[in-house]
């Protein structure tokens, strides 16, 4: 079957909306996407979820409404970023080829760029934005540097938060965007990308890195009992040559330390302005859903501006009110009956199929009731699993028809 | 059916099980965790993401940095599971104090910001120094003193899309320490996550992205001289409908009578629209099935044994996890 052909198979599958989302109130999603206002719309949660789908989807809806919408995604799937032209990693925004803007809304004027991130040329570009060309090259060629660009666990949340800074002063300035789409990193946690940038500001304002500048500043301030403890620990544990790299890295970056703090600053008010939402999203799984409850908690904190919440991947459920007991009691009584004809045994399959479904979307309903009594103000839609992964324009089209119709 | 005569791992002591996060990756290591000492094997179930994942799945409290006994494995032979969720901070000081008879100095280097940075801001010695205290797990020395031995541990790894990174330690260090005590802790633990002793089991369900992510981890563990154990398919749909039922109902050849017949025995006569919407029903699972089978074919080609475990409809708790660790024993994981 050709992808194409089985994603307008799984068109009429998608019809009626999974059962009724209980007790909290309904995602307006085109309500945010129209709201002129609203610049930045940034998609959280675990990982597995579907996040970097939702925003795609999100990204493609408010192109098509009208909006001029640049999407930051993180680590798309091959498909997906071939569908939407983004498949070669150069860090800058580029057209969606197939985008039909103007044509479902009478709303003409929307486009839709997206772009992958590039998480070591983020920061090389912060680095060569920031020092002189000299310095810039002496960074970018220490393998210190190297080390941390590419493999530091929180540079990707960092970076991502960096470019999203960047690619918003590029809309203000130029006006080619006014709605920022962005996915966030498959961290370990779903706040890693909240806290990067404060950990890296704090780190290179931190103690340790006085202590690596000292011998470069003037060593008669700090040459402290502990300094000497330290930097002779440091040695016998990681080794001369590697604190002797870090020390020409910090060095280096010194002069720049000042513009990371001021950038992750203001990344951070950013994420807390009028104009940006977050869309929490998860699946109605135990794990997923405690993280979305963790994050709903973080924001409100945070002060920082919270939509909703999307659950993916729900399952339908039945029609009709047939019981999964019912259902296996009947599958009982044909047993008991000696029933062993093909239909027989076809309906005994079926009731226990019933009986399965009946009980998945009743545990699922547990969990987002469970989720909606403790947060009864967070605006919810809830997505029925679709039979394939999405990787056309068509598919994402779908999602956004459903993330629209919850209202 | 009975647990398999021997596991197909006899020689591996650590097993690795990572996954694409949403397959269930922290759910079959410990199902696998209850396989092992329901084997008669004393195992540390261990875990790397600070998610006390584990306290979750056994329904205990928060677990602290030490070693706990959380379960016992089942039958008359079984032996018990302790759990550990190794996190860096904890590792470099328990390191330090082992290693390095720092004094003064060990508290000094938190003073200054060391501890956070080499657990946070250093490349690559995160993960030096989690997979070096999973090393110590396996490998008790004279240093820890009276530490319980353990037949089998077992990691709730970082997901498929980081592992190779995070097992390939003095790969990720090469570029930064070309020698010194790091070096050499790293190449130890290399070692022994290169050797025999050790299995990368890969969890997956059976839909493109994870299937294509796990075929991808796969080559990239080939690739890093890491030795790829199994492949568990995990939330599999029930087997209910043999395949030419299924065929008749992707075909919608299914005479609704018979149905409605067989619904009358069965004292489940709701009606037409009962008969209606569970063929629709089965249509739709046929239809999923079939892209499943697709996927598992897939699955197979990769090469690596594969496991299958159910889609438990009440959900994991401690009973479910104890059903899927039966299953994994009948079909030789453990």
């Amino acid at each position: 079957m050709t992808p194409a052909h089985r994603s307008a198979r799984s068109h009429p599958r998608i019809g009626p909306l999974v059962a009724g989302t209980g007790t909290e109130p309904a995602l307006d999603v085109d309500a945010l996407l129209d709201e002129p206002g609203q610049r930045i719309i940034v998609c959280c949660g675990a990982g597995g979820v579907g996040k970097t789908t939702t925003a795609a989807a999100l990204g493609l809806r408010a192109a098509e409404r009208g909006r001029k919408v640049v999407v930051l995604t993180i680590d798309p799937a091959r498909r997906l970023a071939q569908a939407m032209g983004i498949e070669a990693l150069d860090n800058v925004p580029r057209p969606v080829p197939g985008v039909s803007t103007g044509s479902t809304t009478g709303k003409p004027g929307g486009s839709l760029d997206a772009m992958m991130l590039d998480m070591k040329r983020t920061f090389d570009e912060v680095v060569e934005s920031q020092a002189s060309p000299e310095k810039a090259a002496q960074i970018l060629a220490n393998p210190f540097y190297v080390a941390v660009s590419s493999s530091f666990a929180g540079t990707q949340e960092y970076m991502a938060m960096e470019k999203l800074g960047q690619l918003d002063q590029d809309a203000r300035r130029t006006g080619r965007w006014d709605l920022i789409v962005v996915d966030t990193p498959p961290s370990r946690s779903a706040l890693d990308f909240l806290d990067a940038p404060e950990r890296l500001a704090g780190f290179l304002d931190g103690r340790f890195m006085r202590l690596l500048l000292a011998p470069a500043k003037g060593p008669a301030r700090l040459m402290t009992a502990g300094f000497g403890l330290v930097t002779n620990a440091l040695t016998r544990i990681i080794g001369a040559q590697v604190l002797r790299d870090m020390q020409t890295f910090v060095t280096a970056f010194d002069t720049l330390f000042g513009g990371f703090r001021q950038r992750a600053q203001r990344t951070f008010e950013l994420l807390q302005a009028d104009g940006t939402a977050f869309l929490v999203v998860a699946a109605p799984e135990p794990d997923a859903l405690r993280e979305a409850a963790y994050f709903v908690e973080r924001l409100k904190e945070e002060r920082m501006p919270l939509a909703g919440l999307v659950v993916n991947r729900a399952s339908r459920p039945p029609e009709g009110d047939l019981s999964a007991d019912r259902a296996m009691a009947g599958v009982e009584r044909l047993r008991a009956a000696g029933e062993t004809s093909p239909a027989a045994e076809m309906t005994a399959g079926l009731l226990r199929l019933h009986a399965d479904r009946v009980r998945i979307v009743e545990r699922e309903t547990r969990l987002r009731r469970s989720f909606a009594t403790s947060h009864p103000d967070v605006a919810t839609a809830v997505l029925p699993a679709l039979a394939t992964d999405v990787h056309d324009l068509d598919g994402l089209r779908t999602i956004g028809d459903l993330l629209g119709s919850q209202c | 059916m009975p647990p398999a005569p021997t596991s197909d791992w006899p020689a591996v002591q650590l097993h690795i099980v990572t996954g694409k996060g949403g397959t269930g990756k922290s759910t079959v290591a410990a199902a696998l965790a209850l396989a092992l000492a329901s084997r008669g094997k004393t195992v540390l179930l261990c875990e790397v993401e600070a998610r006390q994942g584990i306290a979750q799945l056994f329904d205990v409290a928060p677990l602290p940095y030490e070693e706990r006994r959380i379960a016992h494995g089942s039958g008359p032979a079984g032996g018990d599971v302790y759990a550990l969720p190794i996190d860096p901070e904890s590792a470099m000081m328990e390191y330090l104090a082992m290693y390095y008879r720092l004094g003064r100095a060990g508290k000094a280097l938190d003073r200054f910001g060391v501890i956070e940075f080499a657990t946070t801001i250093a490349p690559g010695v995160r993960d030096v120094l989690l997979t070096g205290k999973l090393y110590e797990t396996a490998n008790r020395n004279s240093r820890n003193k009276g530490a319980r031995q353990y037949d089998a541990v077992v990691l709730d790894a970082p997901p498929t899309g980081r592992i190779t990174q995070f097992l390939n330690v003095s790969d990720e260090l090469a570029g930064l320490a070309k020698m010194g005590p790091i070096k050499s802790q790293s190449d130890t633990v290399t070692t022994l996550l290169r050797s025999r002793r050790t299995a990368v089991h890969l969890v997956t369900v059976l839909e493109e992205m994870p299937v294509q992510e796990t075929a991808d981890g796969v080559q990239q563990l080939h690739d890093a001289g890491l030795p790829v154990g199994g492949i568990v398919v995990n939330q599999v749909r029930p087997q209910d409908l043999d395949k030419s039922a299924r065929t008749a109902l992707l075909r919608r050849k299914v005479d609704p009578a018979g149905v409605a017949a067989a619904l009358g025995v069965a004292r489940v006569d709701d009606g037409a629209t009962l008969v209606d919407s569970l063929l629709e029903e089965g249509h739709d699972h046929a239809q999923r099935r079939a892209l499943e089978d697709e996927q598992r074919k897939l699955v197979a080609g990769i090469g690596a044994p594969t496991y299958e475990l159910p889609k438990l409809a009440a959900g994991v708790d401690l009973t479910g996890l104890y059903e899927l660790a039966a299953q994994l024993c009948e079909q030789g994981l453990a």
